[in-house]
């Protein structure tokens, strides 16, 4: 009995040693292609080019971020995607959590026609609108605008049932006793309901900040001269116009794209998993 | 208390109309009240959602059906209703027909993949193995988060026949790397393999998630009636899951039949229309001006869309 253990044991030794250098392997699979553009953006053009290919930056350099910045106008892109993503999150924000409480706590006619809408466009890409939606910014004169950049996004569908799910679980013995207590419909709104949907805020906020960050159809086809590049689009372009040979000042620019989003998911990543795990199973 | 005005509210009109008019007046006023509270929190909502969502899915249907160009923009009445016509030629145009069948093998053989990768993943990371689950989650969760303009380039890259730190690595062990990307047989699978390395995360936190919610005691009878690891997965595990599966099935179906990004940077839709997708074709003919036909196009691509999930959400009706 005692060594049909052991060897069950040592059975059960082998098999995890084995997931354990599987997962090892895999996880290097995914994480080691943003180590090398980390580190090759240090790189000189010469040496990301060289066969074989260098893991370790032999020579150190700060060049291509030099040339991000100076010969190219990265800080302007950085702006503006920062811009376009903060205006974005925050109107989401508002308006998603506003009809969100009315859909979920407020009696008013029109709302399950509202709802429906708001289920139905969940399923509709950005690829069927964008044609019209260029022709209407285009009427409205907002091409090439950070108006024209914002206000498509500025509410989602899915923010709207994300909050109303999440508002639908605040008792509505709460809300009556502010009624009671003669408080305005959007004062309870705003100084009952809100606080208690911080987490529902923070996991849309997230989200939207992250689809906003990384956009690029919509910024493509508005953003019409380079000041009002967003990064993506930049990047893009870049890569596939006349400097898709330089692989360090694109690598740099990947870097640039990529890492102010590594560093809030690595801060925030519990909201992440908590967020895509709830939103996900609903 | 939840429930009590909703209750009250019918007795008291009923009252109210037998007795005296004032009170039901008070109630149609209450009524009327509420109503504009409601509309007042929809309304910035409702506005902007009519007039940049809602009115653009039906405006690209109509658009459809016409010859509109961006030539057409400033002069409205140029604009011709041709019927069927964009439709009829899309189905003759062999580009679309050709990106259709691209789009459809990234489809049919990336999701698959992604979801077994995710699984095998979540499996992984569910089996008692404790140590380090964090690390490996965030670690597998990482591309997801990133731009896949940014993570395009960098696989592009990685990807060159000459330079590339992937022929390289495969140079070590004495294999002679292809030219992926140049290769009409290559580039595709090259870029499913990229989308399920970047989309695979986030299938498996889902997964994870769903395989916690799976009861233990189910593991337990199983093991009791003497079912291997493997029967546990096949019987058990898998049943039980079916409904996250397939949701993970129709969120990554809707994400893959869209996918624009990865030939737009790593190969312009080439070799010669290899990996060029349905959503390459919409844009390439918008950026020709050709705005009827490809709004018909991005309506066929919706219609393939609602069909996926239609028949995937069948497929979870059924066991129900």
């Amino acid at each position: 009995m005692t060594t049909m253990d052991r060897g069950v044991r040592g059975r059960d030794r082998v098999a995890k040693a084995v997931l354990y250098t599987i997962l090892s392997i895999s996880l290097l699979a995914v994480v080691g292609p943003f180590v090398w553009m980390a580190l090759s953006s240090f790189k000189p053009e010469g040496e990301i080019r060289s066969v074989p290919p260098t893991w370790w930056p032999e020579t150190f350099t700060l060049e291509n971020f030099r040339d991000l910045f100076s010969r190219l106008d990265f800080p302007l892109f950085f702006f503006n995607s920062a811009l376009v993503a903060l205006a974005v999150t925050v109107g989401n924000l508002l308006f998603c959590s506003l009809v969100g409480y009315a859909l979920a706590k407020l009696r008013y006619p029109g709302k399950r026609v509202l709802f429906l809408a708001v289920l139905g466009m969940l399923m509709v890409p950005g690829m069927v609108t964008f044609v019209p939606q260029f022709v209407l910014v285009s009427n409205m004169g907002l091409t090439n605008t950070y108006a024209g950049l914002i206000l498509p996004f500025l509410v989602g569908p899915f923010g709207v049932f994300l909050m109303r799910q999440f508002l639908q679980s605040i008792p509505d013995d709460l809300i009556e006793a502010a009624r009671v207590d003669g408080a305005g419909e959007f004062r309870i709104f705003w100084r009952v309901v809100l606080p208690l949907c911080r987490p529902a805020l923070a996991t849309l906020g997230i989200l939207t900040f992250l689809a906003s960050w990384n956009n690029f159809l919509w910024p493509l086809v508005v953003a019409t001269t380079e000041d009002k590049y967003t990064l993506p689009v930049a990047l893009a372009l870049y890569s596939i116009g006349q400097n898709r040979t330089d692989f360090g000042l694109l690598l740099a620019g990947a870097v640039v794209v990529v890492l102010p989003v590594l560093i809030v998911f690595l801060l925030l990543q519990r909201h992440f998993m908590r967020g895509i795990a709830t939103t996900g199973l609903k | 208390m939840a429930g009590a005005p909703v209750a009250t509210a019918p007795a008291r009109s009923v009252e109210g109309k037998t007795s005296d008019r004032p009170a039901g007046s008070v109630q149609r006023r209450q009524r009327l009240r509420r109503a504009l509270t409601g509309w007042a929190f929809s309304a910035p909502f409702t506005v902007l959602f009519l007039v940049f969502m809602a009115v653009p899915v039906v405006v690209s249907l109509v658009m459809s059906f016409t010859d509109l160009r961006s030539t057409d923009l400033r002069n409205p009445f140029a604009v011709n209703f041709v019927g069927l016509d964009n439709y009829t030629r899309l189905f003759s145009d062999d580009l679309f027909l050709r990106s259709s069948v691209n789009t459809l093998v990234f489809v049919v053989v990336g999701v698959p993949l992604t979801i077994v990768v995710a699984l095998a993943a979540a499996t992984a990371l569910n089996s008692g193995l404790l140590r380090f689950r964090a690390l490996f989650r965030v670690g597998f969760y990482l591309p997801v988060v990133t731009s896949i303009v940014a993570v395009a380039v960098v696989w592009r890259f990685l990807l060159d026949p000459e330079v590339g730190l992937v022929n390289g690595l495969l140079g070590v062990v004495g294999i002679d790397g292809p030219s992926w990307l140049f290769d009409t047989k290559l580039a595709l699978p090259s870029l499913i393999v990229m989308a399920t390395w970047r989309n695979f995360g986030f299938l498996m936190v889902i997964f994870l998630a769903g395989l916690q919610a799976i009861p233990g005691d189910l593991y337990e009878a199983a093991t009791l009636d003497g079912a291997s690891r493997w029967q546990q997965f096949r019987h058990v595990t898998l049943p039980m899951l079916r409904p996250t599966l397939l949701f993970g099935g129709v969120v990554t179906g809707i994400g893959y039949l869209q996918f624009f990004e990865e030939p737009f940077v790593m190969t312009q839709g080439g070799p010669l229309s290899s990996t060029l997708s349905v959503s390459y074709h919409i844009y390439n003919q918008f950026g020709f001006g050709n705005y009827g036909y490809a709004a018909a196009a991005s309506y066929v691509l919706f219609v393939a869309i609602v069909a996926l999930s239609v028949i995937q959400f069948r497929f979870l009706g059924e066991r129900k």
